[in-house]
């Protein structure tokens, strides 16, 4: 059984032996010759302790703290039912704070995608003498801090002085106050962080490209197929799988917004709290107000909201991803 | 640079034209296609270099210059002045200690560790190994940022806040690295480690001496994901540290604006120089990078 991953081994594509994706199935075909030992559970303890420690232990505690007053204030709590649950359902500022995420993900997600794939397209295009020039450029950003990042905007988008509204200006526009109009600091973070990130996606596409061989290509162009023919029958059926997962991983990171909604709104949640997301709301609750309780209730909200999106997407495209 | 993408390995199709390989040597033919996509593509890449250029040239400004109106790009007179300033305060090279501290640590740990749990769950057999992998694949989809207050409040029983240690120990537990690392090592024939294991070898030999060299790149992956993530990660160093002492360039850039007043020069000289040290490590390891992403298949 070893010898056709021996094959592939020797053909340079350890990734790419479809074999190995079902883990359980490729594991049952193997004769089962290795004795078990003890020896490799040594091996896996460190993991295994910390995996208990900082996330075992800190999701069963926080759902149980999800039932309390626990407080960080004060050491006891007191276990009060789904008293958090039922505030937490009619709590305003949550379904706010989660809408804010919800709507950051929409506006945010499809930019991160598209841009991306036309980054990658231009470069995989480009001469080979330009090729490095764009793949640093668009990649750059990727490589900020968070803060440095947010504190570059923060400059570009004053009044005034900021490069932004210069921009507008000399066309002839009017100023707009980014960070502290309810109607823009949304966007404005959204810009921001499609700036800083989609380095990433672009850099999963133009792999993806690479691989696709240049004779589908080729055997398309002598069939009479034109550029655009090409692109839509044979570039993004074959980046299909690439796709799903950068929608995947885009989604789930933009529901985990915070870093920089914090620090480009100095920890004011924005204007209306129109830049506060559901983590933020989870800090604030948690360390401002000092609520555990609470703030775990709210944490479970938004844990099964990313879960279930998670699951969903992975189900729609493990069913139709089966090429490229 | 010109080598910052690897052509990924060819999926399995052996014998098949290497297209990559071939077109630098053929002439190129600029088609009306090939000039508009250059032409867009270098627009993108001026749109996107723009905000660090205007960053750059922030920071070489004299104070007073920076709330020109209108702006102006280029400096009158340019100066480190504000460089200078920022090097003399003392804060930025104590974050920066510590971020190399917290990263590194973080870097190591992860490696060692994940390494060790993937090859038990690839290599070995161990009671309960299956439903033991399968809980930390279920690992994967808890994300660590919504439950950052039940962390806190577990890192404050344990006396771990204001400490080394607390910043980088939950960011150790990364199931996703061991998921990627167990995909890569099951795709060793097990005629390698059985020939090692012939020879007398125990695991601990047959980890290091078969399994580890033959997955260079995807060791440097995960371990460059890793510090990168550990770098620039905000939101945990910032909870679990009140001491300045203990800041990381985030966060210390992030919340400690207000000591730069609204020095803009200054405040974009820090950012500069809170970025540096990670475009250094990216460009030293970025042929690593893109193969590991390759081979970690990521694609």
């Amino acid at each position: 059984m070893s010898s056709p991953t021996a094959t592939a081994r020797a053909a340079g594509a350890p990734a790419a032996a479809p074999a190995r994706r079902s883990g359980p199935s490729a594991r049952a075909a193997r004769p089962g010759r290795r004795r078990s030992s003890l020896a490799g559970l040594w091996f896996v303890l460190p993991f295994a302790a910390l995996f208990a420690v900082f996330l075992v232990w800190p999701v069963l505690a926080g759902l149980w703290a999800s039932f309390t007053d626990r407080s960080l204030a004060s050491p006891g709590a007191e276990f009060v039912g789904l008293a958090n649950w039922r505030e937490m359902l009619g709590d305003s500022a949550v379904w706010q704070s989660l809408w804010t995420t919800l709507v950051f993900t929409a506006i945010s997600t499809p930019p991160l995608v598209a841009i991306a794939l036309a980054m990658a397209l231009l470069t995989n295009r480009a001469a080979a003498g330009l090729g490095w020039f764009l793949r640093l450029s668009y990649f750059a950003p990727f490589l900020l801090p968070v803060a440095v990042v947010a504190l570059i905007w923060e400059w570009m988008y004053q009044p005034g002085f900021g490069m932004v509204n210069g921009l507008l200006t000399a066309a002839g526009l009017a100023e707009v106050a980014w960070l502290t109009d309810e109607n823009t600091v949304l966007a404005a973070i959204a810009v921001t962080t499609v700036w800083w990130t989609v380095g990433f996606n672009f850099l999963l596409y133009l792999a993806a490209l690479q691989g696709i061989p240049a004779y589908v290509y080729e055997a398309a162009a002598l069939d009479g197929a034109g550029a655009w023919q090409r692109f839509l029958r044979i570039t993004l059926p074959l980046l299909r799988r690439t796709t799903g997962l950068i929608v995947l991983l885009q989604i789930v990171a933009s529901l985990k917004l915070f870093d920089q909604a914090y620090i480009m709104t100095n920890g004011s949640g924005g204007p209306g709290y129109a830049a506060r997301p559901a983590i933020g709301y989870i800090f604030e609750a948690g360390f401002t107000g000092l609520r555990i309780g609470y703030a775990s209730a709210i944490s479970y909200l938004l844990f099964a909201v990313i879960a279930v999106v998670s699951l969903v997407q992975f189900r729609l495209f493990s069913r139709k991803g089966e090429t490229a | 640079m010109s080598a910052a993408i690897r052509t990924p390995r060819p999926p399995a199709a052996p014998g098949r034209p290497a297209p990559a390989a071939a077109r630098p040597r053929r002439l190129p033919r600029p088609t009306p296609g090939g000039v508009l996509a250059a032409v867009l593509g270098v627009f993108l890449a001026v749109v996107w270099l723009m905000p660090l250029v205007w960053a750059v040239l922030t920071s070489l400004k004299p104070e007073a210059e920076t709330t020109a109106v209108p702006l102006r790009w280029l400096p009158l007179e340019p100066t480190f002045a504000a460089y200078q300033a920022v090097i003399e305060r003392g804060d930025l090279q104590r974050w920066l200690l510590n971020s190399v501290v917290v990263s590194v640590l973080v870097t190591a740990l992860t490696l060692v560790v994940c390494v060790l749990a993937a090859y038990a769950c690839s290599k070995t057999e161990f009671p309960g190994r299956s439903w033991l992998f399968a809980l930390f694949v279920a690992g994967i989809l808890v994300p660590p940022q919504a439950l950052i207050v039940p962390l806190f409040d577990q890192m404050s029983v344990l006396g771990m806040v204001d400490t080394y240690w607390g910043v980088a120990l939950p960011q150790v537990v990364a199931p996703v690295m061991v998921f990627i690392l167990k995909r890569f090592f099951d795709a060793i024939p097990r005629d390698y480690e059985e020939a090692a294991r012939l020879d007398g070898a125990g695991h601990l030999r047959v980890l290091w001496s078969v399994v580890v060299p033959m997955s260079g790149p995807v060791l440097a992956a995960v371990g460059i994901f890793t510090f990168v993530q550990a770098w620039n990660n905000f939101l945990w160093p910032f909870v679990a540290t009140a001491d300045p002492a203990l800041m990381t360039v985030p966060v210390g850039l992030g919340t400690v604006q207000g000591s730069y007043g609204i020095q803009y020069a200054q405040e974009m000289a820090a950012a500069v120089l809170g970025a540096l040290p990670l475009i250094a490590v990216f460009l030293l390891f970025q042929r690593h990078v893109v193969r590991g992403v390759t081979d970690a298949g990521l694609k």
